[in-house]
């Protein structure tokens, strides 16, 4: 067993979940693919929302894969930072947007 | 990484010996990974040459350029060009084989005096298809090279040129300061000419992935750099052939600096695609070199892993002597049959 908790070389063996449970996996995969294909959004436009996404749910696995996927897509160095900053400027959005919950129970407490 | 070619930096891997070398070694002899020869084994084929379709032809390992990933290791200190003799002996080949496409090559091909002059033989020997490799920055060097876009319309010649990304920052990256640039105005020139807009003015650019990944789908970058060009520049092209770095030569020893050569050639292996075997390149093409020997690609041309058999040289090989010969491989080869599969004319399946 490796004492880090995440290993590069798992990405690879992502499709070993079926293993242990084969109609579940199968349907995951099957699903994923679907998802990634041309549709209304260029399969190139998701791969930049699943850049983001990666990022805000912070899989290592998810951000080599995409940075990979999109350089094969020809994305540029500006287009996917400006898509890791989307994601984060709603993930800092949402905390932020709390604030206004902490403003209201502060004026209900406060005299 | 380096920036001058191999050769001039006395670098081990200079000596295509120590390329093989490395290839077979490591994770290929360990049994990690399979030999190409052990994948081709499971497959049950024995990679043949079919009818000699493509005469390549080698002009020199000159240019003004020096690519990061230059597979021919070429650049302006490299002396390497096809003699007058040798030009001679190709055209005679020519004659000989009656191919359908002659595909010039270099270094930068039009770098070799004799360079017009081959040209000019073989449309008077009516070859369907020339092919001029052209780094485009050449067409923009000096006033003497400003002159060849002229000469390419005149004698029909069918452009084919790098240009890895439409992005400025990605192209001079891998090959060098203001290639970019310059390309953007020999295109400019070319497309002013008629090239990538009328018919009979092929005007193709190749696209390599700047660094350790294979190219994507060819058909969606070929649609992005199209309306990135237009667009941002107003140039037109035909086609956008996708090539597979090759870990040899100056490639080779990035993935090595990079530490990334291990995972390179695992994804390479992983991405075999046995669709690719029946339209390999090196199955209907003649690779020749700067002093006339031949080989199955221009890959195995810089590996020096010459053609089987006891005719190695040009003048050596006639007509019937092409089709049937066991075709030389090496790990190399996972390059070109891995995902889509690689050729000089893009991706293959």
């Amino acid at each position: 067993m490796s004492d880090n908790y995440y290993n590069s070389k798992d990405l690879k063996n992502f499709k070993n979940i079926s293993d242990w449970s084969k109609p579940l996996g199968d349907r995951f995969f099957e699903y994923y693919s679907k998802v990634f294909e041309e549709g209304a959004l260029s399969a190139r436009e998701k791969s930049l929302i699943a850049l983001a996404v990666s990022h805000v749910v912070k899989c290592p696995y998810c951000i080599d894969a995409y940075t990979k996927d999109g350089l094969q897509r020809g994305v540029t160095e500006e287009e996917m930072m400006e898509a890791v900053h989307a994601g984060a400027a709603i993930e800092s959005g949402a905390t932020l947007v709390h604030a206004v919950q902490m403003m209201n129970k502060h004026k209900k407490l406060s005299h | 990484m380096t920036k001058s070619s191999l050769r001039r930096s006395n670098h081990l891997l200079s000596d295509p010996k120590q390329q093989i070398k490395i290839l077979a070694s490591g994770t290929f002899s360990s049994g990690a990974l399979p030999t190409f020869s052990e994948t081709l084994n499971k497959q049950d084929v024995t990679l043949k040459t079919d009818t000699l379709d493509i005469l390549q032809v080698n002009l020199g390992y000159m240019c003004n350029q020096t690519c990061a990933h230059c597979h021919v290791d070429a650049g302006p200190d490299r002396k390497e060009i096809m003699s007058p003799e040798t030009i001679d002996q190709v055209i005679d080949a020519i004659d000989r084989f009656l191919p359908n496409t002659l595909d010039l090559t270099g270094g930068a091909p039009e770098m070799n005096p004799e360079f017009k002059r081959l040209v000019s033989a073989a449309v008077e020997r009516s070859v369907d298809d020339i092919i001029v490799r052209s780094n485009l920055t050449i067409l923009e060097s000096n006033d003497h090279f400003k002159s060849y876009p002229q000469f390419f319309k005149e004698n029909g010649l069918h452009v084919v040129s790098s240009l890895p990304h439409y992005s400025m920052k990605t192209t001079d990256r891998q090959r060098g300061k203001g290639v970019f640039s310059k390309s953007i105005n020999a295109l400019r020139r070319l497309n002013a000419l008629g090239y990538g807009r009328v018919k009979n003015l092929k005007l193709d650019l190749v696209y390599n992935p700047s660094g350790a990944f294979l190219p994507g789908s060819e058909k969606e970058l070929e649609a992005d750099f199209k309306r990135k060009l237009k667009t941002d520049f107003d140039i037109d092209f035909n086609r956008l052939f996708c090539i597979t770095n090759l870990p040899i030569s100056r490639f080779l020893e990035y993935l090595q600096a990079s530490e990334n050569y291990e995972e390179y050639m695992e994804v390479l292996v992983a991405a075999f695609n046995p669709a690719t075997l029946s339209g390999l390149m090196c199955r209907n093409t003649l690779s020749v070199g700067y002093d006339g020997k031949i080989y199955d690609c221009d890959f195995n041309q810089m590996l020096q892993m010459p053609v089987s058999g006891k005719k190695q040289h040009l003048i050596d090989l006639q007509r019937g002597d092409y089709s049937g010969r066991k075709i030389v491989v090496h790990q190399h080869c996972y390059g070109c049959t891995a995902g889509s599969g690689s050729s000089c004319q893009g991706s293959i399946s």
